[in-house]
């Protein structure tokens, strides 16, 4: 049952085409390419190089945290810490993993050669890089030619008027702006290009009813970015005229708003969340069912609960803003749009069920880390009913509680679907498979420490501990609890570096995969691992949704029951 | 221009310098509260003490419990899905049944969703409204708290009384309400007034003036902080609210207001330093020059428990730290050190501990 009878693998390996080069000329190879998988995989490297950075600005902060009162890092260092965490994981390492995966996977799985755009794809890309390295160098740089460094401190939401020239000296906070700005470019002309490669370069067959549910939500969520990233980068450019030619948008002491910067602010951050959250949805669309052995479960209705999500996801940015003194009617309406929001995920999660019910469910890694994934999305999505009931929020929101919630969204949800993603597609990209005992080693460690850390990261903010603050008292009850979430950080790195051991490991010594190593039925496991440049010899001819599917079982094809 | 924003200087809580254990720290920590932990200072939104707290905590138990049911309801879809459909050893490795939807099935999971969702929006909206346009009965102490870094001003603008980050309420009899509505506004950037067993947050947003009410139904002291991160010292902008009797209320509001008289004597050399110094560029103190609004007031300094919104209790010993080094308490305060010298520091400190 591992090896389908036949596949469209007819293409060599592209493993060949680099050798006898010299080290030099494979950088550069690397550097100049235009090819949506190299792009790709270079993206997801530099989104796991700074996973790794945010990973550890994160343990200082826990080791902060541990007791009440110390003196581990200085305030100074700590609100610097937090901010470049929150920044990096969301614009360095979110949004380019998932671009990664998007570039590598959807001309695959629709049966093109490339990006409509491969050009445009490379700039995006370089243009993403150099942001984040602009906003790093504020740590050498961020003073200005004369000081020290100093890195931001404004907080990854950067709320006027902390960020006005009166509260925020130096030049911290023009770097993050600047490196958000160019990296923000970089998300819009990658998203076009996804978009537009999804609309015009299927292969023949594929109708937007027959693409993957991958490929669906990553239309949707590049349709979102190209929505979401403009109104940031105008409040971005406000806040610059504040700053350098004495422009008043923010600037409360000249009569400027500074609800005006959160409602900028929230409208990209809020569709953001979604934006972040659909590709990990579009992950666990492809592994639960290969691993249920069955088709997605009501597909034309997780189509419609992606799009009804990305629309009502535009109306719910307020719901960051209860506390700010809304009125009544106002905070009504966001509390309604929010809990709308529920309806479609929660359908998204039954339909995922409906594909397990009644499967052969194999507990390999990728399935494992999706399993999670539902569970602790689950969880998510209830916290996040519970903030959106606005009294209640005004007790929540700021606390340890919706820090604790937006990880279990952000980890538990996106960063476990992540996980199980490049386990399940680590075997096309390199042509090996990854080791499936240090997998499940990375998987137990790291689920027993994201619990511990965030399941009771809940209980201080129920207990009154805002979110953001350097120490705090002792006395309040917060003591033992901050100091179990600081001891699951130990077990995240543990699990963290299994996975990286894995990766290296698995690179040179992993077993070899072969063109389909999942008995999977979608576009990408009907070429060789690693793919040639070209993608397919010749361009596919599909006729259902699994169109592997319908090969190894002829005599039962999909087609007949689509 | 205060120079102190930028340094980086550790902070060590008195009691616990020269000893760099884990557990000397902890005990540090406690003996800024002088005493072991006590449950009723644990600043806990499950154990309100005020009507709005109260409210709030009630609308909680019901989502709770509407959440635990659905939580209970998938999990159990989840793990039962799960164990039941694994693959077994000795399988036969055909493909299981392919199903492809049900609408039905799919109807029925939109439709359950949209009636809870129906429920929490009334309930919510409910308490919404109860809250936010309660009005305010004549019988209420109105109060202004401006938020400024990394302080609370607190001003009682009917009873003529200003202090800072200790504020201090009548509690409310139900049949003779004495609610206490808040008038919240900010200095510089945006604060959150959170004092989570007496109501729920709202934020200080500068040029924007926003309200809260307490009605606190018990005495005692309840403890809070600010909830918006305002920049540097965010963690050290405690909040203290004192929950009297209406006669000490009326008592403790006649201390406040009483004009200090004159400086005896042996203190007046440290009045002059005080007066001589940049301390009046900040400080206000009735009777002197200075009426500086950037700094709190300091006219009955001596009747605050804490320094610094909450960095260290106050004492004679403490102030005396305070004004040679903020920085040590908390470090990064806009208060720069005035570098006075050990004499003039000695006969100011004799000075202000007279302010009670």
């Amino acid at each position: 049952m591992k090896t389908p009878t036949s596949t469209l693998a007819t293409v060599p390996s592209a493993e060949s085409a680099d050798r006898g080069q010299t080290w030099l000329e494979v950088v550069h190879g690397w550097v100049i390419t235009v090819d949506h998988k190299k792009l790709g995989l270079m993206y997801i490297l530099y989104g796991l190089v700074f996973f790794v950075v945010a990973g550890l600005e994160a343990t200082l902060m826990r080791l902060q945290l541990a007791y009440p009162n110390n003196t581990f890092l200085s305030p100074q260092v700590f609100n610097q810490l937090f901010t470049l965490h929150g920044t990096t994981m969301v614009f360095l390492v979110g949004m380019p993993i998932l671009f990664g995966f998007a570039n590598y996977l959807v001309p695959l799985m629709i049966g093109a050669r490339d990006l409509a755009f491969p050009r445009l794809n490379a700039f995006g890309f370089w243009l993403s890089a150099f942001g984040g390295l602009l906003l790093y160098f504020s740590l050498i740089g961020g003073m200005g030619m004369t000081g020290a460094g100093s890195a931001p401190d404004v907080g990854w939401f950067a709320y006027s008027p902390l960020t006005a020239k009166a509260f925020s000296r130096g030049h911290s906070t023009d770097y993050w702006i600047l490196g958000i700005l160019v990296g923000g470019f970089g998300s819009i002309a990658t998203a076009a290009n996804i978009v537009t490669t999804i609309l015009c370069m299927r292969c023949r067959g594929m109708t937007l009813g027959r693409m993957p549910l991958l490929v669906w939500l990553n239309l949707v969520m590049c349709g979102m970015v190209l929505l979401v990233i403009s109104p940031l980068t105008a409040a971005q450019i406000m806040l610059l005229l504040d700053r350098f030619l004495g422009a008043h948008f923010f600037d409360t002491q000249a009569g400027g708003s500074a609800v005006l910067w959160q409602h900028f602010f929230w409208i990209f951050g809020h569709p953001e969340v979604y934006v972040l959250i659909l590709p990990g949805f579009a992950f666990a669309s492809e592994i639960i069912p290969v691993f249920s052995r069955k088709a997605i479960f009501g597909y034309p209705v997780m189509v419609g609960a992606t799009v009804a999500i990305a629309f009502v996801s535009f109306g719910v940015w307020a719901h960051h803003m209860f506390t700010v003194g809304m009125t009544a009617v106002g905070n009504t309406f966001f509390a309604i749009s929010t809990m709308l929001v529920g309806v479609p995920t929660g359908i998204k999660i039954f339909n995922w069920i409906g594909t397990m019910w009644g499967g052969k469910i194999r507990l390999e890694t990728p399935m494992l880390f999706c399993i999670a994934f539902l569970f602790q999305f689950l969880i998510a999505g209830l916290t996040g009913i519970m903030l959106a009931v606005v009294p209640f929020d005004w007790q929540l929101s700021d606390s340890y509680f919706v820090v604790a919630h937006f990880h279990f969204v952000l980890v538990g949800a996106l960063l476990f679907t992540i996980f199980g993603a490049v386990y399940y597609w680590f075997p096309k990209a390199t042509g090996r498979r990854m080791s499936e005992t240090l997998g499940k080693w990375h998987f137990w460690i790291f689920l027993i420490g994201f619990h511990m850390t965030f399941d009771t990261m809940h209980l201080p903010g129920l207990l009154g501990m805002p979110r953001r603050i350097y120490t705090y008292e002792a006395g309040r009850g917060w003591d033992l609890l901050n100091l179990i979430c600081t001891v699951g950080v130990a077990f995240q790195g543990v699990g963290v570096m299994c996975f990286v051991v894995n990766l290296v490991r698995s690179l040179f010594k992993g077993v070899p995969a072969g063109p389909d190593p999942w008995d999977a039925w979608t576009l990408e496991w009907a070429t060789s691992s690693p793919p040639p440049e070209y993608n397919f010899a010749e361009p596919p001819v599909v006729r259902s949704r699994r169109p592997l599917w319908d090969l190894k079982h002829p005599t039962d094809p999909d087609w007949k029951y689509e | 221009m205060p120079a102190a924003s930028t340094a980086n200087s550790r902070s060590r809580p008195i009691s616990g310098s020269g000893s760099p254990s884990w557990i000397r720290r902890v005990q540090g920590g406690v003996s800024l509260l002088a005493a072991a932990p006590d449950p009723a200072l644990i600043p806990s939104i499950f154990q309100p003490e005020s009507v709005p707290a109260e409210t709030i905590h009630q609308l909680s138990l019901f989502v709770l419990a509407v959440t635990a049911g659905i939580f209970l309801v998938v999990f159990g879809l989840i793990a039962y899905a799960t164990w039941r459909f694994r693959r077994r050893p000795g399988d036969d490795g055909r493909e299981p049944p392919q199903i492809y939807g049900s609408n039905p099935v799919e109807m029925a999971w939109t439709v359950v969703p949209l009636l809870i969702v129906v429920v929490l929006s009334l309930a919510t909206a409910r308490v919404i409204q109860e809250l936010q346009n309660a009005p305010m009965p004549p019988s209420a102490v109105e109060v202004e708290v401006i938020g400024h870094q990394w302080w609370w001003e607190i001003r009682y603008p009917k009873l003529g009384v200003v202090t800072a980050n200790e504020l201090h309420v009548p509690v409310s009899d139900p049949k003779e309400r004495r609610p206490t509505h808040l008038d919240l506004r900010s200095a510089d950037v945006i604060h959150s007034f959170w004092v989570p067993r007496l109501a729920g947050k709202t934020d200080l947003v500068p040029g924007r003036q926003n309200r809260l009410w307490i009605e606190p139904r018990r005495t005692g002291l309840f403890l809070g902080q600010c909830a918006e991160y305002c920049g540097t010292q965010h963690a050290k902008m405690l909040l203290r609210v004192v929950v009297h009797t209406p006669e000490d209320f009326a008592r403790w509001v006649a201390s406040q207001k009483s004009a200090p008289g004159p400086v005896p004597d042996p203190v007046a050399p440290g009045r002059r330093v005080f007066e001589q110094t940049a301390c009046i560029n900040c400080h206000a103190l009735d009777g002197t020059i200075a009426d500086g609004r950037f700094g709190p007031d300091l006219t009955h300094l001596m009747s605050r428990d804490t320094l610094g919104a909450g960095a260290v209790a106050n004492s004679r010993e403490t102030l005396k730290e305070w004004i040679r080094r903020p920085d040590r308490f908390k470090p990064g305060v806009l208060m720069p050190a005035m570098n006075l010298s050990d004499a003039e520091l000695n006969q100011l400190v004799d000075y202000l501990v007279t302010l009670r």
